[in-house]
């Protein structure tokens, strides 16, 4: 890795640290990628979170953020709004999604009373971002199998940064949850989670579950403490 | 509470009022996540001062035209609470809170990688609860680990400090006898790692060597405010990382 021995190549930090917005992660020829910067030759952290890095690309993963939508994200959200031309969707995030009508149906209706019927303000939906270049609102889809409104289930928030966990490695964490829970779940990215179970004490159980996820999310030996918690908590409501 | 006009701001040992050394800070409490509702908040404590920060964003800009197409609109609000002074202080926003919000503002700006969510805005309330000088410094030192509990990107954290004249000394972290008795305040604040300076301010009197002198010694001091800042930081999330090193995060998977 060494350049010439004029200049110091050197990672200072170690895989799996805590680092801060402005600590020193490396210098020398190494890659700034998912928040971090390059100042001269010297890679700094953004923001606070878990250092990693592959090869010579370094990264922090971070502890907290609030949702970017990235088309192809299935999310769940509220109706805020309605309009002639589609529907304003609050996706908790900075930006406020539109569901335009023609990607509600395939027919689009001529008056007022029928796009009421369709979807109305303060509807859950499931939706998928079909655009979104930060330069306008992203746009959403419910044209697709599984999407559309939510009619029965509980919803619960978590942190967008938490969701890979929830999700786990392949999937592995949220498959534990369905298998144990026999429920359905759906995942929104934007954080919003939809739990839906034949008992109402299941959904409970599931929901106290998803919330210990997401606060011992950096923790080691997770998916044995949850698989505990479920059968404890699932085993007692069958 | 020392009150009226202090004979003299330095004693015969060279120790001020408040029984420090020329070149001492005022002992420093930071505390994170302090407030539930908010995005990311935080609360110092700086000798008498209290300062609570809430930031909250980057979220949807209200009124909509005040929007930027290329980076999220920074806005600030630093406010004294009416109890924070000995005299009852008017609640409406002075001409001096305006302008402190201003200059805390653009002394943040320079730090936040605002580029990163356009069209939004991040909103920062600093409301001092309890004055006692150099309320602006602390304001940004509470205010940039706000910003960091919210997860915004930052290219560095702000460190702030004031230094100036008193008694014929040059002093570092005046409070508040000192920068109404005194002959000169100036308060810097910087980017420690970057070494870049976001804020310098003066009020009274320097000759250029003392102007170098209170420079040098204000920016030691954020050095060592940034020292506890990341202090601050570590302490709050590492009980959330558990044992550093060893915490898995099994990323994958969308």
């Amino acid at each position: 890795m060494r350049i010439s021995w004029d200049d110091e190549v050197a990672i200072y930090t170690q895989r799996r640290q805590l680092v801060t917005p402005g600590e020193l992660l490396a210098q020398g020829e190494y890659y700034p990628e998912l928040n971090t910067f390059k100042e001269k030759d010297k890679i700094y952290s953004m923001i606070v979170g878990l250092f990693d890095y592959r090869g010579n690309r370094l990264s922090v993963v971070p502890l907290k953020h609030c949702y970017i939508p990235y088309v192809g994200d299935l999310v769940i959200g509220k109706v805020v709004d309605s309009g002639m031309s589609g529907w304003t969707v609050d996706i908790h995030s900075p930006y406020s999604a539109l569901l335009p009508l023609t990607e509600a149906t395939s027919r689009p209706p001529s008056i007022r009373k029928e796009v009421e019927g369709i979807l109305r303000i303060g509807d859950l939906i499931k939706a998928k971002v079909i655009a979104f270049d930060r330069t306008k609102d992203p746009i959403l889809t419910i044209r697709d199998r599984d999407l559309g409104r939510v009619t029965r289930g509980k919803v619960v928030k978590i942190s967008p940064s938490k969701i890979p966990r929830l999700i786990g490695k392949k999937g592995s964490m949220i498959n534990l949850l369905k298998k144990e829970s026999l429920c359905d779940l759906t995942v929104g990215q934007n954080g919003v989670i939809l739990v839906m179970c034949k008992s109402p004490e299941a959904e409970e159980a599931v929901i106290d579950v998803i919330k210990m996820i997401e606060r011992e999310a950096h923790t080691q030996g997770l998916t044995d403490r949850v698989s505990e918690a479920l059968r404890r908590r699932i085993g007692s409501t069958p | 509470m020392i009150k009226g006009y202090p004979e003299r701001l330095i004693d015969e040992n060279g120790l001020r009022l408040d029984g420090r050394r020329p070149d001492e800070l005022r002992p420093i409490k930071l505390e994170i996540g302090v407030l539930g509702n908010a995005d990311g908040s935080a609360y110092i404590e700086q000798g008498k001062n209290k300062i609570l920060v809430g930031v909250y964003g980057p979220r949807e800009i209200h009124p909509k035209h005040a929007e930027l197409p290329n980076r999220a609109v920074l806005r600030c609000r630093y406010r004294m609470a009416p109890f924070s002074t000995e005299e009852r202080k008017n609640p409406a926003p002075s001409r001096r809170e305006i302008e402190i919000s201003k200059v805390i503002r653009e002394a943040l700006e320079p730090a936040v990688m605002s580029e990163y969510y356009p069209r939004t805005v991040i909103d920062i309330f600093i409301e001092a609860l309890q004055c006692d000088g150099g309320t602006r410094c602390a304001g940004i030192v509470a205010a940039s680990l706000a910003l960091a509990d919210a997860g915004i990107p930052m290219r560095d954290l702000v460190s702030s400090c004031s230094a100036g004249k008193a008694g014929g000394e040059i002093i570092l972290d005046l409070f508040d006898l000192e920068d109404k008795y005194g002959d000169a305040d100036m308060p810097v604040a910087l980017m420690v790692n970057l070494n870049m300076i976001t804020l310098l301010q003066m009020d009274g009197k320097l000759n250029p060597m003392e102007f170098e002198k209170a420079f040098t010694m204000a920016m030691e001091g954020c050095r060592k405010i940034r020292g506890l800042q990341v202090e601050a930081l570590k302490k709050r999330y590492q009980g959330i990382v558990e044992r550093e090193g060893t915490s898995e995060f099994d990323e994958e998977g969308t």
